[in-house]
């Protein structure tokens, strides 16, 4: 264990639960992204379980400030870096969905509009996990959650989450990324392609608490990859403006096979849950048809942009597309 | 170079000197310009980085992340923003950085007022920050550029507070040090730690209850020595510009009987109306408090002690005593002298040298006073439109 351990840029010996999908994150983040790297981390779980005085799991740079700066702290770094000539350190922020998609929101979309030169990773369990399960705007519709609770008149939580991915991209940043936990080659690929890239870079990858969205902590990797393979959670990127779904079998499970798992769903009655199912075929079908239109965009777009290789050979030739 | 130029721009320009290598901004009135100056810089290749931040909250935190890389920071604010930045101010001194501000003091809302009091910087004595006072631009540029050598020798941030329109928006002649001049008194910035991926640490971890209080007990008395360091400053400040500053400021309180206390450009008037006074034989004084945190408990209580000191200020604690009076008296518990408090002058109002000589008169009948400031304004004067 210790070699194997000795391995990893963020060590063994933090308090996470057992099973916690967000801490195998953090392993992927640093291992994936290597030792030039600067953490900035949002308060939340993955805070408390690293970095408590006097131990920290980090063998890399790390910075913790408050929940709702960790964007403008990474901003300041890596203006610091520029300025000091270090063109190589990767700044990264490794922030949870409640600092992310809602108590940070302004500070991460003034970040990414500034195109500040940095990787932001969300760790998305779909809830406030450190304060004791809270509903986030993350938390997918239906889930119960100590504030949106299943009770007689209202039924978990009654709106469907950001899509955060979009609202990131509509930034204009040149990638942004949906990765899963369970999906580990993808969510490392989309780490390096990040890793390539200059300018503001946002990836948020699903990896369900166990203790919140309550299933027994040795079936995360299951439940995050069946919130994929039921269309609960998409695989996609964004890059340079170009849409990509990265996982799509043609045949998707049911998304009771999924909720079953979890206590959090338990409270929805068969009509809920099929009323759940249909926004899932819905959303694929829009991814589908966000697919298609990229491809179409992507042929006029080359077709625009690509000078033609050689001179017309004939006056009768048709003329490439004006830029 | 003595510039005549208005306070906000003299401002940005010692920053501009001081090299800073993050800034952040955020507009806000009476700072704006101040921001605007620093962007103009960064367009014309004169300073390194500028980050057109949304939020004031975004400012101090981009700071956070310079400072702990080992960068020198800057920004400037005031009101709102200030009170935007509180959970920001707690952190950055909780962390050591050496962050250095500009506050442009504004009262704060609601009623919605841009105009001057001191409620924004004194409702953040708590928050572990060195605050220092200027009287006037002169004496803001020369705090600017030793706060810099205050917060990188004791890793505490630093905010230098400067009274919104009156001195913000004031054109007097200011001497400017250049950059060659201010690195004769200001060495370069070498933070003891810094976020390195040669030697990878963990900054602003979480303390258990077993280690919080020690944290804070280190920056409490860390605030205290720092006086020291502060007086240090203003000496070496002196022997190489030629102004010397201590943590207050003395005028003719020697031989005094009546003793103004205060805070910011409103002394400047105090001053003047003690040089009236004086000129009619009475034995009045001024004394500018111009470094409120670290708290000057020991100079107040040997200067002013056997006197009859009136506190003036321009900040309230609703429901309880001044702020600034509430920690005069602290200081001069058991010492023969008479307290007393004048508050108000607030949003826009200051007090005037008429005022001033007003409560002097007041004091010389020997008892301790508790009353409002009330300088009336002319109404077409407080619906002035600004920038």
């Amino acid at each position: 264990m210790s070699q194997q351990s000795e391995m990893h840029l963020f060590a063994p010996g933090h308090s996470g639960c057992p099973g916690c999908a967000p801490s195998t994150v953090l392993i992927h983040v640093v291992d994936t992204l290597g030792k030039d790297i600067i953490v900035v981390n949002a308060t939340g779980c993955m805070e408390i379980t690293s970095s408590q005085y006097p131990h920290s799991a980090w063998r890399v740079p790390y910075i913790h400030s408050l929940f709702e700066n960790a964007p403008a702290v990474a901003s300041g770094i890596s203006a610091a870096l520029k300025a000091k000539g270090n063109h190589h350190t990767k700044v990264v922020v490794i922030a949870g969905d409640g600092s992310t998609y809602d108590i940070a929101f302004g500070s991460l979309s003034g970040m990414l509009e500034r195109g500040d030169d940095v990787i932001y990773c969300c760790y998305d369990n779909e809830l406030y996990a450190n304060t004791g399960v809270q509903k986030s705007g993350a938390t997918p519709i239906g889930a119960a959650t100590t504030t949106s609770q299943a009770g007689k008149v209202h039924h978990g939580k009654e709106k469907e989450r950001k899509p955060i991915v979009e609202i990131a991209a509509a930034h204009n940043i040149p990638y942004a990324a949906s990765a899963s936990i369970a999906f580990v080659a993808d969510f490392q690929a989309k780490l390096k392609k990040a890793a390539q890239i200059s300018g503001s870079k946002f990836i948020t990858v699903n990896a369900p608490c166990a203790l919140g969205a309550g299933f027994d902590g040795s079936i995360s990797m299951k439940v995050a990859r069946l919130a994929v393979q039921s269309r609960m959670w998409f695989l996609f990127e964004y890059e340079n403006g170009f849409f990509k779904l990265n996982f799509n079998p043609k045949v998707a499970k049911p998304v009771a096979e999924y909720m079953q798992l979890q206590k959090r769903f338990r409270h929805l009655t068969p009509e809920e849950i099929e009323k759940i199912q249909k926004l899932c075929d819905h959303h694929y079908i829009e991814m589908l048809e966000r697919q298609k239109a990229s491809d179409a965009k992507k042929i006029v777009f080359d077709a625009v942009t690509q000078p033609p290789s050689t001179p017309p050979a004939s006056p009768s030739a048709p003329a490439a597309p004006k830029t | 170079m003595i510039k005549t130029t208005n306070g906000a721009t003299a401002l940005a320009e010692t920053a501009k000197n001081c090299e800073p290598e993050v800034v952040a901004g955020y507009p806000i009135t009476p700072t704006t310009h101040v921001v605007e100056e620093m962007n103009r810089y960064y367009a014309n290749g004169e300073t390194k980085s500028f980050i057109a931040v949304e939020s004031e909250f975004s400012a101090l935190s981009a700071l956070i992340g310079g400072a702990a890389a080992g960068a020198r920071t800057f920004t400037a604010t005031g009101s709102q923003g200030l009170l935007l930045m509180h959970e920001v101010l707690f952190c950055s001194s909780g962390m050591r950085l050496p962050i250095v501000m500009v506050v442009g003091n504004r009262s704060v809302s609601a009623p919605l007022s841009i105009w001057n009091d001191e409620q924004d910087s004194v409702s953040q004595r708590d928050t572990g920050w060195i605050q220092l006072y200027a009287k006037n631009n002169q004496e803001a540029s020369d705090a600017l550029i030793q706060a810099y050598f205050i917060a990188e020798k004791t890793f505490i941030p630093v905010m230098v507070c400067v009274d919104g329109h009156f001195l913000t928006h004031t054109t007097e002649q200011v001497d400017i040090p250049s950059k060659d001049e201010i690195k004769r008194f200001l060495p370069p910035f070498k933070p003891m730690v810094t976020l390195d991926p040669d030697q990878p640490l963990s900054m602003g971890v979480y303390a258990a209850p077993a280690y919080y209080q020690e944290f804070r007990m280190d920056l409490h008395s860390d605030l205290e020595k720092s006086a020291a360091v502060i007086s240090d400053a203003g000496k070496r400040f002196g022997q190489v510009f030629g102004r010397s500053y201590g943590l207050v400021e003395e005028y003719h309180v020697k031989d005094a009987k009546e003793v103004l206390v205060g805070l910011g450009s409103a002394m400047e008037n105090v001053k003047a109306a003690v040089d009236e006074m004086r000129k009619q034989g009475k034995k009045v004084g001024a004394l500018h408090v111009r470094v409120l945190r670290p708290f000057p408990r020991e100079e107040l209580r040997r200067i002013l002690s056997g006197k009859h000191v009136g506190v003036i200020d321009r900040a309230l604690s609703p429901g309880a005593q001044p702020p600034l009076f509430t920690e005069i008296v602290e200081a001069l518990q058991g010492t023969s002298s008479t307290v007393s408090s004048f508050f108000g002058a607030l949003g826009g109002r200051t007090l005037k040298i008429q005022e001033s000589k007003q409560l002097f008169e007041k004091m010389s009948k020997g008892k301790a006073l508790k009353e409002w400031i009330t300088v009336t304004v002319e109404k077409n004067e407080a619906e002035i439109e600004t920038c």
